[in-house]
Formats: structure tokens, C-alpha cells, sequence
């Protein structure tokens, strides 16, 4: 079928501001709404901007706003933004990142606020055998967690960033619940001050944005009300 | 802008990462990467790593090696290969204690489950020896591995795309760098350099690999006088999701799939009797390809994108929700079809690069057939070739190799530095990198690399692929170099400097074009079938006159073979047979 793909351009250094660009562009409807883009990168226009990497997302490159959707250009279909030949689709890139170029952004803050969490194992206790014993129940209680990609879906698409910039985000908070939530952790010390804080956990009001972005399927809101129980419960014993 | 550290890493996979945190703990390190370091294609890697622990029955690291070698078809290296399976299980119990979340047995021990060519008392039958997290084995490695660097504050230029390596003779001196963000050359002047770019599968039309995998480290070697080894050896996966070329986990065979035709035949009976389905990846895909040309595939036209069907219907919903969630869902999305109600349509997808730039078992580069060190540079994961996957690789064994040598490598890097002296750069090192990149952006009009790519792609798919003759392969190497020809003349289209994506994409055709020569020339001169390199003008593997790797240089634009010795120390080479 043949579409219209409306894409926001900019270039900090030479453009004013940002503006949008239409390419037509003749596709499967089967196919990737990545594999459009790069039929636009390589046959029709080499200076459009974008990242990409894994093609089928597993590697959170691609994450942009599609229709106003945050989510991944490889794991979206043509015939899932699309009804009908000539219609239109609209691509941003995703919000509250500074744009680098087109629908490339800065996730500096985006990871700089991952890692305030300590994304990492904290144990320093000897290992007594030679791996840690782990149930298989234990193990399931953060599985969904251990999926997350940090492709800033979620980030975007969240609403509350809006008023509150300096919120951590769900990506942080669920790869928070990664670690407190993992049988072999002991790090609830060094983490929940973090998540306690203004920026942390509490300016969540639950709007479910981030779980319906995510491309990877994880409860994102869930685990972040988790995390607060989790926080509440840890204030309460001390 | 010339910068100075001990350790320059180039890549931040599983053995970029894995080096960095070894070399960072001794030496000023710094890692290079043209991506996020989490959006490395080792976290695409599925179904598991092999490692003899023994959890859930009886396994040993020497059968483990056995497999490898045999796997490899006899072209394996045998004394890494026995390096590659004993220190395995260290390496899975140190991935563990760091945090990595295995699948566990009911005891709360890190579950094992079946792999291809992997078996119990050298090849009785299958084994239970990869370890595995789901079917995201490889995101977890990836994650684990970069949540260690943040931890042990490891640092990081993200979006750096190497164009040069510096060398004086045989020794490294450092790199040339273009930054992504600004199109700013850099200089990194460095003791030690480690290549860990990962595969180059875009080279061919269908395959699992990321855009990303263009085989920079490689390209750049080869373009500096190094020699690359059996690149004749590429590695199709059986299964890749038919038009797409999306992997689907030999896991899937691992708990119990089964490939059929389209009369509904499990037809791996008739090309592998003991172990079916867990045949190494060579001979499934080989099979498949062969019940295609007979008409045997689903559509049955004979054509060679006709396909196969996977079937893990009989695995149940809950089985394939807890062992095989991520490629259920591919199939989902890309397909709209549950694996558990439905076969899925697969045919061989181009995977894994069993050759690369020739290393010694500490990661150390090698010049030539003798051995020779290039003081200073190293190479560990799919860019490099140390010999351990021989010329055919098995399953779950790349994750192991980015481990143990990304490990090792690190390590003599740590000691190398120590004794070493830092080098003298100055600017004009950047000069050859300089004019490359003003040629490609000097504003004037040249076709585009889009078309260029395109036609490399659909040649090296049709003519360097699973089977493969003389006639094909020569008419390949014409056409190859023609496209280089015309590569001599491509322009950019965007002459902006921030992020211009248009440029690294014709810095990575460059290098790609590069290797795609030198796989062409490597396999049109291997005489033999073997592993992963069928001839059908040359069926049987010849030990006589090919029981040998190959050493292919890239000379003003031609490839010249030397040949280098295979260990074959420990184990006789015998007919490979299952």
C-alpha cells in the first residue's frame, strides 16, 4: 500500500525550529514501520535521522511517538497505524528529551536518573556455594522487571514529567523493583532513600501510560505501587 | 582532539563489556561505542550458555570441548576449545553471583536445558548443558555486564564510530574515532586496544543480525595490513522467521520442536538419526534447504525462499510462557500466530561469523601464519577468531566465548599496560581518516549507498550461502568489486555534522563491502566442504590438502590466502557424523 509518513524534522544548528516533512512511501502492510524509515533513509532522503539497531525489539533503539503512541518503529506494523492506501501517519520523537537530531533525542537524564537507582546486584555477603540458591518462585516475583530495555518508552509516554520534570521516571522505578524485589539483593538500604524522595516514587498518580507503552509487556504501574508499599513498609519498620 | 588512556575498548557487548571491567580495575579504560551500550547485539542472543555444571545430569567440561570440536568440524583450535569449556563454568557461576536471573531447578539451581551438537560422553545423545534466562539469555548478559560497569564506574563514549587503528609496525598505537553527536574526529591514543565489534551478518539480504553488525572492528583491521581468518565460515541459523530472518531459538528444538516438511515428515530422522531436531545448525540448515530444492517445502515450488514449519504446538501454553516468551511473542507481532496452536514458518537466516580477526587464547592479534603479535591490540567475541567455533559454531557457545575470552583478554590487558609505554600520536594519524570522510561529505553529487547495499546484500545471499559452487562464488567476487568501484564514488546526501547517520551508514558499507569481498575470495579458494562451507562442486571435507584455517589479507583491493596450522593436539579428526 502507499502511505504518507509525516516525520517531525530538526537540526539544533541550522534549523529555527522544528518542522514536519511528508515522504510517500510504498510498503507491505506487513511491514515494519523501521522498514518505511529506512526505505526513506536509503532510496529517498539520506539526512533523515533516526536510530536503529536490532530490528525486532529487543534492543530499545527505535523508540519514538507514533500517532501520538510512544513505542518501538520495529515492533510496530504498518497496518497498526495505517487503515487505508494514502493515509497518514505521524512519527515525533519522544518527549521531554532534548532532539538531537530529527527523531534522535539525548537520554543522558533519561539514564543519568536509571542510575541514581544503583541498578546492580548489592550483595557482599561470600557466596557459600557456587550460585546463590534462588527458588523458582523467588526468581518469578520480578521476572516481568528483568525485560526492560531502557528504551525510554515509558518516559515519554508518562504524563507527569509534564509538571514535575525532575521525576525519576517509571523506567528507573521498575528497574528499582528489579533489585528489591530479587531474593539475592540486600541494597533496600542504599535505594529507598532514592525512591522515597520528591523526585522518586510519589508523583506517580497512576495513570497506567507507561505499562500500555511498554514493548516489552512489563506492569510497569504495578511495580511501581509495589515499590511504594515496599517503601512504606521499610518506614514503618524503623 | 587527541585523547590518552591505558585501555581503548572498542564495542560494549557481552565481550566488550566483560574486558572493560577486567582492564578498568588495573588501567585508565575508556569504551568506545557506536551505540548505547544496552543496545549491543548481544542482548538478542536467546537460548542460552553452555557450561558443564552438571545440575540437572551428568555432564563433564571435556565432553563439552569434544562437542565443540567435533561441532566445529575439526577446525577447532582444540586446546581453546578445551580453555572454552573448563573455565564455562566458572564464567556462569560469576555472571550468577553478579546478579544475572537464570531459570532455576525445582533446588533453586540454575536450570540447563538441550542445545544442537551438544552431548552426553562424546555424542551418545543430547545433553542438558546451556543455561538459560528465558529467551533472553543474551539481554541478561548484556544488562548484568553493563550494570556491573556502572557500578565499578567504567567509562563510556556512547555513539563514537571507529573509521582508523593506528599502527607503527607491530604495535598499536590507538585509534581514529569520528563522534557521532558533533561528526568531530578524535584521536585515542592507547597501549592497549580491543576490538569486541560483534558479527558483520549485514553483509547478506536475510539474517538475525542487527544494522548495527557491520563488522567495523574487522574491516579496520583488515584495511591496516591484518590478516582476517576463515571467513569462508558463515553460519546460517535453521530457523529464522521465513521473509524476516528474525531468529526463533534452537531453544525451540531444545525443549522439544520439531521441524517438518510440508508433508507434515519430521525429516531430520533421515539427515541425523541420533540427534534429530539437536543436529548441529550446519546440517539442519542443510536440510532444510535440501527438502526445499526437492519440493518438499511448504509451498512446494522449489524456490529457495520457500520455507519450513517449526512446530512446538505438542509444548503446551505453559511451557512456551515460561521457557519461550520473547519468541512467542515475535511471532505474535510479526506473524500474528500463537506458537502454541500454530507451526511457525522458518527458513536459515544468515547468523554468526565463525571467522574474524586471528587472536591467541589471551585475545592477543595475530599477523601471520607464525604467530606473530601485534604488541598492544586485542580482539574477544563474534569479530574475532581464536579458534573455538572451527567452521561451524554451536549453539549457546558465543555467549560462553564473549565471556571467557572477553575475560581473558581483559586480564592480559591489565598486565600488558603495566609494563607497556604510552604511545606518541599526533594529529597526523587522523590524516588517512580525515580524507576519507571529506571525500564522502565534500558536497558534491555521487549516487547513494541505499542501491549499493542492496545489490551486495541480494549477491552475497545468493551466491555466498548455504550451498555453494565455483561458478557462483567467482561471479560473486566480479560483482563485489564492482560495487567497491562504485563505493569509490558515493556521497552523503545530509553535509550536516550533528548525528549525520547518513554518513556512518556509508562508513559501514564500506566495511562491509570489505568483508564481503574477503568471505567471497575465502570461500571461492576453500576447495572442500566443510562445517558451515558446502560445496557442491567439492562435497566431502578434504583433511589431505584443507585440514588447515585460512589467512585472508586485503592488498589493493584483492585478497591474498595464506594458510596457518589447527591444533588438532587432543583429539583425531574422524568423519562427522550424528
Amino acid at each position: 500500500m502507499q502511505i504518507t509518513i509525516k516525520i517531525q524534522r530538526y537540526a539544533p544548528d541550522t534549523d529555527e525550529a522544528p518542522y514536519f516533512q511528508e515522504y510517500t512511501v510504498e510498503i507491505d502492510p506487513h511491514a515494519r514501520l523501521l522498514d518505511a524509515l529506512m526505505d526513506i533513509k536509503r532510496f529517498q532522503d539520506g539526512s533523515l535521522g533516526f536510530r536503529k539497531s536490532c530490528a525486532h525489539g529487543v534492543c530499545g533503539s527505535d523508540a519514538m511517538r507514533i500517532n501520538g503512541q510512544d513505542g518501538l518503529a520495529c515492533k510496530t506494523l504498518v497496518k497498526d497505524v495505517v487503515e487505508n492506501d494514502g493515509d497518514t501517519v505521524v512519527v515525533e520523537p519522544l518527549r521531554y528529551l532534548p532532539v538531537q537530531r530529527d527523531l534522535i533525542v539525548d537520554q543522558s537524564e533519561f539514564f543519568a536518573k536509571y542510575k541514581a537507582i544503583k541498578p546492580y546486584l548489592i550483595n557482599d555477603e561470600k557466596v557459600a556455594e557456587k550460585e546463590r540458591i534462588q527458588s523458582p518462585e523467588e526468581r518469578l516475583v520480578f521476572d516481568d522487571s528483568t525485560n526492560c530495555i531502557l528504551c525510554a518508552s515509558c518516559y515519554s509516554a508518562c504524563p507527569v514529567p509534564e509538571e514535575h520534570p525532575s521525576f525519576i521516571g517509571p523506567a528507573a522505578i521498575a528497574q528499582a523493583f528489579r533489585f528489591l524485589a530479587d531474593s539475592r539483593d540486600q541494597g533496600a538500604e542504599e535505594r529507598l532513600p532514592v525512591l522515597d524522595a520528591e523526585n522518586g516514587v510519589w508523583p506517580c498518580q497512576n495513570h497506567f501510560k507507561c505499562t500500555l507503552a511498554c514493548p516489552r509487556s512489563i506492569m510497569i504501574t504495578k511495580r511501581i505501587n509495589q515499590t511504594k508499599r515496599m517503601i512504606t513498609d521499610w518506614k514503618g519498620e524503623k | 582532539m587527541i585523547h590518552q588512556f591505558d585501555t581503548i575498548i572498542v564495542g560494549s557487548g557481552g565481550a566488550g563489556l566483560y574486558a572493560a571491567l577486567e582492564a578498568s580495575r588495573k588501567s585508565k579504560t575508556a569504551v568506545l561505542s557506536k551505540l548505547y551500550p544496552v543496545r549491543s547485539h548481544t542482548g538478542a542472543a536467546q537460548g542460552g550458555i553452555s557450561a558443564a555444571l552438571g545440575n540437572v545430569e551428568e555432564d563433564k567440561p571435556e565432553w563439552h570441548a569434544f562437542d565443540t570440536v567435533k561441532g566445529g568440524d575439526y577446525l577447532v583450535d582444540q586446546q581453546a576449545a578445551q580453555i572454552l569449556a573448563e573455565e564455562a563454568v566458572q564464567a556462569v557461576y560469576d555472571l550468577e553471583n553478579r546478579g544475572l536471573p537464570f531459570n532455576r531447578t525445582p533446588e533453586g539451581r540454575i536450570d540447563q536445558r538441550r542445545f544442537g551438537g551438544h552431548t552426553r560422553n562424546f555424542g551418545e545423545g543430547p545433553v542438558r548443558r546451556a543455561c538459560y534466562a528465558a529467551d533472553r539469555t543474551g539481554h541478561m548478559i548484556l544488562q548484568t555486564l553493563y550494570q556491573q560497569c556502572i557500578k565499578n564506574e567504567v567509562s563510556f563514549f556512547d555513539e563514537f564510530q571507529v573509521v582508523d587503528l593506528i599502527l607503527d609496525g607491530t604495535v598499536c598505537k590507538g585509534l581514529v574515532v569520528v563522534e557521532l553527536a558533533t561528526g568531530e574526529l578524535h584521536i585515542f591514543a592507547a597501549k592497549a586496544v580491543l576490538f569486541a565489534t560483534g558479527g558483520f551478518g549485514r553483509i547478506f539480504k536475510i539474517t538475525s543480525n542487527a544494522y548495527a553488525n557491520t563488522g567495523d572492528g574487522p574491516a579496520v583491521c583488515a584495511r591496516r595490513g591484518i590478516p582476517l581468518e576463515d571467513m569462508e565460515f558463515y553460519q546460517f541459523h535453521p530457523t529464522g522467521i521465513m521473509g524476516l530472518g528474525i531468529l526463533i531459538s534452537e531453544a525451540v528444538r531444545g525443549e522439544g520442536g520439531i521441524l517438518r516438511n510440508r508433508d507434515g515428515e519430521r525429516f531430520m530422522e533421515r539427515y541425523s538419526p541420533t540427534l534429530l531436531d539437536l543436529a548441529p545448525r550446519d546440517i539442519v540448515a542443510r536440510s532444510i534447504q535440501t527438502e526445499v530444492f526437492e519440493g518438499k517445502g511448504i509451498r512446494g515450488d522449489r524456490k529457495i525462499d520457500d520455507y519450513v514449519h517449526l512446530d512446538a504446538t505438542h509444548l503446551g501454553a505453559d511451557v512456551l510462557a515460561a521457557k519461550l516468551p520473547d519468541i512467542s511473542g515475535f511471532c505474535e507481532t510479526y506473524l500474528g500466530l500463537n506458537p502454541a496452536e500454530k507451526a511457525i514458518p522458518v527458513l536459515p537466516t544468515a547468523h554468526y561469523a565463525m571467522g574474524g580477526i586471528p587472536t591467541d587464547t589471551d585475545g592477543r592479534v595475530l599477523l601471520d601464519r607464525g604467530g606473530t603479535v601485534v604488541d598492544g591490540l586485542y580482539a574477544a567475541g563474534e569479530c574475532a577468531c581464536v579458534s573455538v567455533h572451527g567452521a561451524n559454531r554451536l549453539g549457546t557457545n558465543s555467549l560462553l566465548d564473549l565471556v571467557v575470552f572477553g575475560r581473558r583478554a581483559g586480564l592480559h590487558i591489565a598486565g600488558y599496560v603495566k609494563q607497556a609505554t604510552m604511545p606518541a600520536v599526533d594529529e597526523s594519524a587522523a590524516a588517512e581518516a580525515r580524507e576519507f570522510i571529506g571525500r564522502l561529505t565534500d558536497g558534491s553529487k555521487g549516487p547513494h549507498g541505499g542501491y549499493i547495499t542492496d545489490e551486495m546484500q541480494t549477491t552475497m545471499m545468493e551466491k555466498i550461502g548455504i550451498y555453494r559452487n565455483e561458478k557462483d562464488m567467482a561471479a560473486a567476487v566480479e560483482e563485489i568489486k564492482e560495487l567497491r568501484q562504485r563505493y569509490g564514488a558515493v556521497r552523503v546526501q545530509d553535509t550536516t555534522k550533528q548525528f549525520n547517520t547518513d554518513l556512518l551508514e556509508l562508513i559501514e558499507l564500506g566495511n562491509l563491502l570489505d568483508l564481503s569481498l574477503i568471505t567471497a575470495e575465502s570461500a571461492l579458494k576453500r576447495q572442500e566442504s566443510r562445517g558451515a562451507h558446502s560445496r557442491e562442486d567439492y562435497p566431502e571435507r578434504d583433511d589431505d590438502n584443507w585440514l588447515q584455517h585460512t589467512l585472508a589479507y586485503l592488498e589493493d583491493g584483492e585478497v591474498r590466502l595464506d594458510f596457518k596450522e589447527v591444533d588438532t593436539s587432543i583429539w583425531e579428526p574422524k568423519p562427522r557424523s550424528y
